[in-house]
């Protein structure tokens, strides 16, 4: 699950790590009074969207007016809420459908010394938690890793133990800092790793962490994501879920416990099990077709669950045709077919439908099929399956 | 031969008294009979607080110790939910069990981080979790798999996928290629075992002749594989990539199904696998015909 910056912020202060006072706000006005509040000679605007790059992003609305800028006064303010609330941002993470900007997030200025990046992720390798930290602050890190490496410095850590100040020592020296300042990162660094173990996340990133010119450290942006599976353990994290960032059609197919991704081709796919919903849109590309969809159905397949995913995938307009792809393991084919038969009815399926069952029972499903009168193409298997669907397009 | 599961497998399942537990229970029974009439394969459960109880003539005990005791179980099938799948996963080590296999979907990623290290302590090997289980075809079934797909053969099979590993089956099978032991090692960020460790007990293995991996997005497993590969595997290998049309920044049902960073691409996981000499399908109907293609080079 992902977080607003100033929902992350908001944790942070609450687990004692530095973050400028900020105030949120929904509209020109209290972005004014914002300013105002804060006192300060400059204050930064930030349009808050669950997606990076949002400095550089601009409006589809207004592109003159970029996602994230810096103010003097509370009318300058103001003029640039009302050019962000209610238009549309788009970053190099959104796509170029952009997202809605509605809640914005003013932060006073603060006197900057130096700019770092910090991440932490979970290293599928060693796992453990590993801490990532460069000098180039503001720079994504892939390009910085791709670029120049060696400004990289890791610290992996125990999940139990958590970072120790040696470690937070050794990369506050290699970076170079001096003084009160390494007292400082000590326990800056300490804190968001004990942050992030506490709360499951699966990432949390700053960019940039800043240096003031007094020589404390200071988050000034906070990227949290927390780990789906862990929720059950955090169920205060859930009012911090903003329905709105979410395609609709994820979280009623989430409610439906089925796994669903949009995507922007024309043909639908329902499968059951992830590497083959996987397989079988790499199947349709490869046949020369495009995928609307990833659409995990379960393992059970049920009468329920398979009517819930024609509907989830129907109500995409650009679906012209659909394609169901069920390998029958302990869930027999017969019953699938069933359940396919009786959403098939319920659903009202008005686009061409192929269907590509093996597995058990496989003979009696087929046959069910061929009987039920309705008008569906069976395929034999799976590139007979992606050739007629693709064809039904033509 | 085969790996990891053979005649001296005898089965404990943790969460027998559930409903999939039970289930999977009595379908992995069924299996071992049919293919080793007469003699005990799966041979209990254990449900914290049910010991004593008998369920579907399986024997129900409170701890997986005292289940290894009265039965001398050495491999445990897991099906408890997600929130206490760790605790299970470390009372299995704990209790002397050499195989565990998790099939539970939805483990936290920092629970299987401390697991994991912490299973480095004992002797045993953790399949899983969020995984369809393992099978010796013609021995014995430990997880999910429809039994009967599975012929005894010469191919190695290895999965993060479910359904995916059955259509791989199914293919072999169309193709006259049983397996001699085929395992979904699951689709999460941390599992328990990796390709690289099967890809070794394989390379042992004299029953198995070639192998077949079936990778997806996300991680760099594959790409470690495949760097393993061209050192050290010198029987032909097959491999399948799914994903790739995922979109950057998605998680594609699996939890570990994610391109990020544009990294974990299938992209650049099939141009490894391919560097390191193996035959990979460019459509996923092609699996089978891969490993077969691998065979005759």
């Amino acid at each position: 699950m992902k977080i607003h910056e100033y929902q992350g912020k908001q944790l942070f202060r609450e687990a004692e790590i530095p973050v400028p006072r900020g105030i949120v706000v929904k509209t020109p006005l209290e972005a004014s009074l914002a300013v105002k509040e804060l006192g300060g000679k400059i204050a930064v605007v930030k349009s808050q969207i669950h997606a990076g790059g949002r400095g550089k992003g601009t409006f589809k609305e207004v592109p003159e007016q970029h996602g994230v800028v810096l103010v003097r006064s509370p009318e300058e303010a103001e003029e640039n809420a009302s050019r962000m609330l209610g238009n549309t941002l788009v970053t190099i993470q959104t796509g170029e459908e952009g997202k809605q900007v509605n809640t914005l997030f003013v932060e006073e200025g603060l006197d900057i010394a130096r700019e770092l990046y910090l991440g932490i992720v979970i290293d599928r390798e060693t796992l453990c938690p590993v801490l990532i930290m460069s000098s180039e602050g503001g720079m994504e890190i892939e390009v910085v890793a791709e670029e120049s490496p060696e400004k990289i410095l890791r610290e992996h850590f125990d999940a139990d133990l958590g970072l120790m100040p040696y470690q937070a020592r050794n990369i506050a020296f290699a970076l170079g800092m001096e003084g009160k300042t390494i007292r400082a990162a000590e326990k800056f660094l300490v804190s968001i790793c004990k942050f992030f173990v506490d709360n499951d996340c699966s990432m949390a990133e700053i960019n940039p962490l800043i240096v003031t010119g007094e020589g404390d450290l200071v988050a000034l942006d906070a990227k949290v994501t927390f780990d789906d599976n862990a929720m059950f353990r955090h169920k205060k994290l859930e009012e911090f879920r903003d329905l709105t960032e979410e395609e609709p059609a994820e979280v009623e197919a989430q409610s439906a416990g089925l796994s669903y991704v949009k995507l922007e081709g024309n043909i639908g796919c329902l499968v059951n099990g992830a590497g083959l919903a996987m397989s079988t849109m790499d199947l349709i590309k490869l046949h020369g077709g495009e995928p609307a969809n990833f659409l995990d159905v379960g393992g059970g397949a049920s009468v329920e669950a398979v009517t819930e995913a024609f509907r989830i995938i129907l109500a995409d307009d650009n679906v012209k045709a659909v394609l169901v792809n069920i390998f029958g393991g302990i869930m027999k084919c017969d019953v699938i077919v069933e359940a396919l038969l009786t959403a098939y009815d319920k659903v009202g399926i008005h686009v061409p439908l192929v269907v590509r069952l093996e597995g058990t029972n496989v003979k009696i499903a087929r046959k069910m099929l061929e009987e039920s009168g309705k008008d569906i193409i069976t395929a034999s298997d799976l590139t007979d399956a992606a050739q007629k669907v693709v064809a039904t397009l033509k | 031969m085969s790996i990891l599961v053979d005649h001296d497998t005898r089965i404990i399942t943790q969460g027998i008294t559930g409903k999939a537990g039970l289930f999977h229970s009595q379908q992995c029974r069924a299996y071992a009979e049919e293919c080793r009439p007469g003699e005990e394969v799966m041979v209990g459960g254990v449900t914290p607080g049910k010991g004593g109880q008998e369920i579907d003539g399986f024997p129900v005990y409170n701890t997986v110790r005292d289940a290894v005791e009265a039965t001398g179980a050495n491999t445990s099938l897991i099906f408890v939910p997600p929130p206490f799948c760790a605790d299970a996963i470390l009372e299995a080590a704990d209790a002397g069990i050499e195989l565990i296999v998790a099939i539970t979907e939805g483990v936290p990623v920092l629970d299987m981080a401390r697991v994991s290290r912490k299973l480095m302590d004992y002797p045993c090997t953790l399949i899983g979790p969020n995984c369809p289980g393992i099978i010796t075809p013609g021995v014995a079934k430990i997880g999910i798999m429809p039994g009967y797909i599975h012929k005894p053969g010469k191919v190695g099979l290895i999965s993060k996928s479910g359904t995916l590993t059955y259509e791989a089956t199914w293919q072999l099978g169309n193709l006259g290629m049983g397996q001699s032991t085929a395992i979904g090692i699951g689709g999460d960020p941390i599992i328990g075992t990796s390709f690289i460790d099967l890809l070794d007990m394989f390379e042992d293995d004299p029953e198995t002749e070639a192998i077949l991996m079936i990778g997806e997005i996300g991680g760099t497993a594959e790409i470690d594989a495949a760097e393993y590969i061209r050192e050290h595997i010198s029987k032909p290998v097959g491999a399948f990539i799914a994903g790739k049309t995922a979109p950057p920044g998605k998680r594609m049902g699996h939890a570990g199904a994610i391109i990020s960073g544009g990294k974990g691409t299938a992209d650049e996981k099939i141009e490894a696998l391919e560097a390191a000499g193996v035959v990979v399908a460019e459509s996923p109907a092609d699996m089978g015909a891969a490993v077969k293609r691998a065979m005759e080079r």
